[in-house]
């Protein structure tokens, strides 16, 4: 089981394929999507990667939380989540996850914050059908009706679906299809909606529920801390002198 | 620019359309792609573009014909690879950007007349040389000094 990632919503857009059709799909963004310590099997019982992206203000940043982020050497983040993965799909502590972490054409589960749509109706929100247009219905047109029956029982049903808050709940997509992959940029487009509004952080995982492709990246895709992008580490090596090296690069 | 902006951007110039410069009113030929099993065959749609919609890559416009006495609408996504070329046959003259009133017409009234003023330039060629010019001022300034 190979690590998830933590992205950012940025919006949605059309691709036109080669077969002339056009896909809807929903641009996130890995920002410094990095891995910030270990969760290990002797230790806490349990084998997972905690992730943090983005960049959070230092003076917004608790003071055990900056000597958290700082015995992993990373910058402080923004958002922080565990992913639970097998053991030999560890990544080691500091490195960053990249956009091709994922491939083309594989399927993944997104989980993200739903958009919040406070008090809602039992129309929108458990697509009642409401009451009638005409035919002496007066000013209750998209009122639920009735909530239950007489005397007897005497009560009304738990769990009847009635007005109440809406969305921003935790909702999870499965089987989204990677469209593309832009490492240089961080970017990766999946086809379809992603739940949450734009800017907000999800969650993105291989899916459960189907087989991950051969030509996928194990452990995963990612640069050590302080080592320079893949293709420029060769030049970059000899070029100048790598500051801050991780204990793995 | 936003990155979405920019994909759409860059999607645009990789697909490398060019059309000429049509609007409403206009009479068109769409040269459309069709997949016939296996072989595909260039097949034209000739009729009048009644609408233009939306921005960037999300363009659209609808071409409208009468086909056997019957009304024929359909939308084109405007950077669709279905799309092999545009002609533009006859410019229309018209006080609308949406010609919907035109479903409602049949025969004469349902006519639009030719707008023929050629020495006015398109908007678009209006602003190109608009930049050409300000470009060559730009150049000259810093040479006279």
């Amino acid at each position: 089981m190979r690590s998830g990632v933590i992205a950012q919503k940025l919006g949605m857009t059309r691709v036109f394929n080669d077969a002339g059709e056009h896909i809807p799909v929903t641009v996130l963004k890995l920002d410094q999507c990095q891995v910030v310590a270990h969760r290990t099997k002797d230790k806490n019982g349990y084998v997972a990667l905690q992730v943090g992206v983005g960049k959070a203000k230092v003076k917004n940043v608790s003071k055990a939380e900056r000597g958290h982020f700082a015995l992993a050497q990373v910058e402080p983040k923004r958002k922080v989540a565990e992913f639970r993965v097998s053991e030999d799909a560890v990544i080691p502590v500091g490195a960053e996850i990249l956009a091709d972490h994922f491939v083309a054409g594989q399927f993944v589960d997104v989980t993200g914050t739903s958009t919040g749509k406070g008090f809602a109706g039992g129309m929108k929100r458990w697509n009642f059908a409401g009451l009638r247009a005409s035919h002496g219905v007066s000013i209750s047109h998209r009122s639920i009706g009735s909530t239950g029956a007489n005397q007897d029982p005497g009560r009304v049903f738990k769990g009847k679906k009635m007005p109440g808050h809406l969305g921003a709940e935790r909702v999870t997509t499965q089987n989204l299809q990677v469209v593309q992959t832009d490492p240089e940029r961080g970017l990766i487009l999946v086809a379809g909606a992603v739940p949450g509004v734009k800017g907000g952080y999800i969650y993105i995982r291989d899916a459960v529920k189907r087989a991950l492709p051969e030509d996928a990246p194990r452990p995963g895709k990612f640069r050590e801390n302080g080592a320079a992008a893949p293709e420029a580490a060769a030049e970059a090596a000899d070029a100048a002198p790598v500051e801050q090296n991780g204990e793995n690069a | 620019m936003n990155i979405i902006e920019q994909l759409e951007k860059e999607q645009i110039e990789k697909l490398g359309k060019e059309f000429p410069d049509f609007d409403a009113g206009d009479t068109v030929i769409v040269n459309v792609r069709v997949r016939e099993g296996e072989r595909t065959r260039v097949q034209a749609y000739e009729g009048v573009c009644i609408a233009r919609n939306g921005g960037g890559i999300n363009q659209s416009f609808t071409v409208r014909k009468i086909s056997y006495g019957e009304g024929v609408e359909r939308v084109f996504p405007l950077y669709s690879p279905v799309i092999e070329s545009i002609k533009l046959v006859r410019r229309g003259k018209v006080r609308r950007a949406k010609l919907y009133y035109l479903r409602d017409r049949r025969g004469k009234s349902a006519r639009i007349a030719e707008r023929v003023d050629r020495n006015r330039v398109s908007r678009k060629d209006r602003i190109a040389a608009e930049k050409a010019a300000a470009a060559a001022a730009a150049d000259s300034t810093p040479a006279a000094e």
